[in-house]
């Protein structure tokens, strides 16, 4: 796919002769190994699934979240490194806070994620620093209405209408243009990354995975919260059936 | 917060509190609440306070709310400087909304949130920096009744019934008298009014908001 560095690929701060820094490259190829993980933008708010792939079956269901609320209107999910992940999480809800005390108002969610762009993109300025293993789909219902934006560890940050990172994002990108976003609520929003999410999940690489999602809508009063189980269950059901459907053909 | 350069020319605590004590410490308190009255009865917490907010003697603000609901199950009411009551009440803020963050099914009660008030009202009294207010804490968590009390100085205590202020010489005695267990919500309502009524006639109080916190509905203004 990509050409080997060959020396200039050892540290951040060396551009390679194609005009490249590989080891931000490097950087994304952590985030593509992880799960994958989906946003979309429906017309009254935003969902967000992780397909977590359990490393082993001792691991407590519900445990490892990789989607963190950043504040009240705004939540993060997080696809590569975990450890990574955390940190950038700490600094977006202390950013969050730190605005409302100032301002007294929400952070508004393109502020956040220009903020949040700079502190990934700080980390691939310095030698002494590596970057961040992991990208992050950002989402929140502000003012301005609903709003979704990918970071990735180079620092970029784009809003879209439906973003996905990770081991399955190119099937899944194909999946979320098929959707008609402009007119599907949150409620069938979720039913929809559910049923993407086991359709993208390779059953042949990783045994089992366990589907997290959360949402920013009008429903939940515009608060960023873990689907409520009944949806959640309803879109787990619906996914498989589907699933099964396929298979069937 | 009130601050006022206080010209100390003999050695006392200002001069050992070092640079920060010449315009960091609260000496008296300007805009102010009167008391707050609170019960607990059969099914939750009922919480009295008036509106308003005085400036010395004049009845300066006049719909001030001095009790705000904290959290899903808990009911904050003070007395005392209105601009440390709302500090306390960012503090409480950011306390909330990272216990929300979680989003892991627990939720922090009226006595953790009583709890931790004491521990910031005694830090505070510790650097001679109080917060000027009483506050009264009650709510509901799992059927559980909770009802406390935390002063400036970090007093702090758990009771059936809490008065802040002249609510403690007026109100409590009538309440020591009257209340007991499993008082129905309109049985209590009508012990506060007396409460308050009495405090009407002796403490000039303007008008008065009542709320209510149960294990069913949560906090109803």
């Amino acid at each position: 796919m990509s050409s080997i560095g060959t020396g200039y690929d050892l540290s951040v701060t060396t551009f390679s002769p194609d005009g490249r820094v590989f080891q931000i490259e490097y950087a994304a190829k952590a985030v593509d190994n992880s799960g994958t993980v989906i946003g979309i933008k429906c017309k009254d708010g935003i969902v967000m699934g992780v397909e977590k792939l359990i490393a082993s079956k001792m691991m407590l269901p519900g445990s490892n979240r990789r989607i963190h609320s950043v504040h009240r209107h705004s939540g993060m999910a997080v696809a590569g490194l975990a450890a990574d992940g955390r940190q950038i999480v700490a600094r977006a809800k202390s950013e969050a806070t730190n605005y409302e005390s100032v301002y007294g108002e929400p952070i508004p969610v393109n502020e956040l994620a220009g903020r949040v762009a700079s502190y990934v993109h700080l980390c691939t300025l310095y030698w002494w620093l590596r970057p961040f293993g992991c990208g992050v789909i950002l989402g929140g219902y502000d003012r301005d209405g609903p709003q979704l934006y990918m970071i990735e560890p180079s620092g970029i940050s784009y809003r879209y209408f439906g973003a996905a990172i990770g081991k399955g994002k190119q099937a899944a990108k194909t999946e979320i243009e098929k959707l008609k976003l402009s007119e599907m609520t949150c409620r069938e929003g979720v039913i929809e990354v559910a049923k993407i999410i086991y359709k993208v999940h390779d059953e042949a690489k990783d045994k089992a995975f366990e589907l997290e999602m959360s949402w920013v809508c009008d429903e939940s009063k515009r608060l960023h919260q873990k689907v409520p189980d009944e949806l959640l269950e309803e879109a787990k059901a619906a996914a498989r059936t589907a699933l099964e459907e396929m298979d069937a053909d | 917060m009130a601050t006022t350069m206080v010209k100390e020319n003999n050695s006392g605590p200002a001069q050992l509190l070092g640079p920060e004590s010449a315009f960091e410490r609260t000496l008296y308190p300007y805009v102010t609440g009167t008391s707050v009255v609170a019960l607990k009865y059969k099914d939750g917490i009922l919480m009295a306070a008036d509106m308003a907010a005085s400036y010395g003697s004049t009845l300066r603000y006049k719909s001030v709310e001095r009790m705000k609901s904290i959290g899903k199950h808990s009911l904050l009411g003070a007395s005392g400087e209105i601009s440390d009551f709302q500090e306390i009440l960012r503090y409480l803020d950011e306390l909330i909304l990272y216990d929300n963050m979680w989003d892991d099914g627990n939720s922090l009660g009226p006595k953790e949130v009583h709890s931790y008030l004491t521990r910031v009202m005694y830090n505070r009294r510790n650097k001679f920096n109080p917060l000027w207010n009483s506050l009264v804490l009650g709510g509901v968590k799992n059927g559980q009744k909770y009802l406390g009390m935390v002063s400036m100085i970090g007093v702090n205590f758990e009771d059936n019934h809490v008065a802040t202020g002249f609510g403690n010489h007026l109100a409590r005695p009538i309440l020591r008298d009257e209340w007991h267990e499993n008082l129905s919500f309109e049985d209590g309502v009508k012990l506060l009014e007396k409460c308050m009524r009495v405090l009407l006639y002796r403490d000039r109080l303007l008008w008065f908001e009542l709320n209510s916190i149960d294990s069913v509905n949560g906090p109803l203004v």
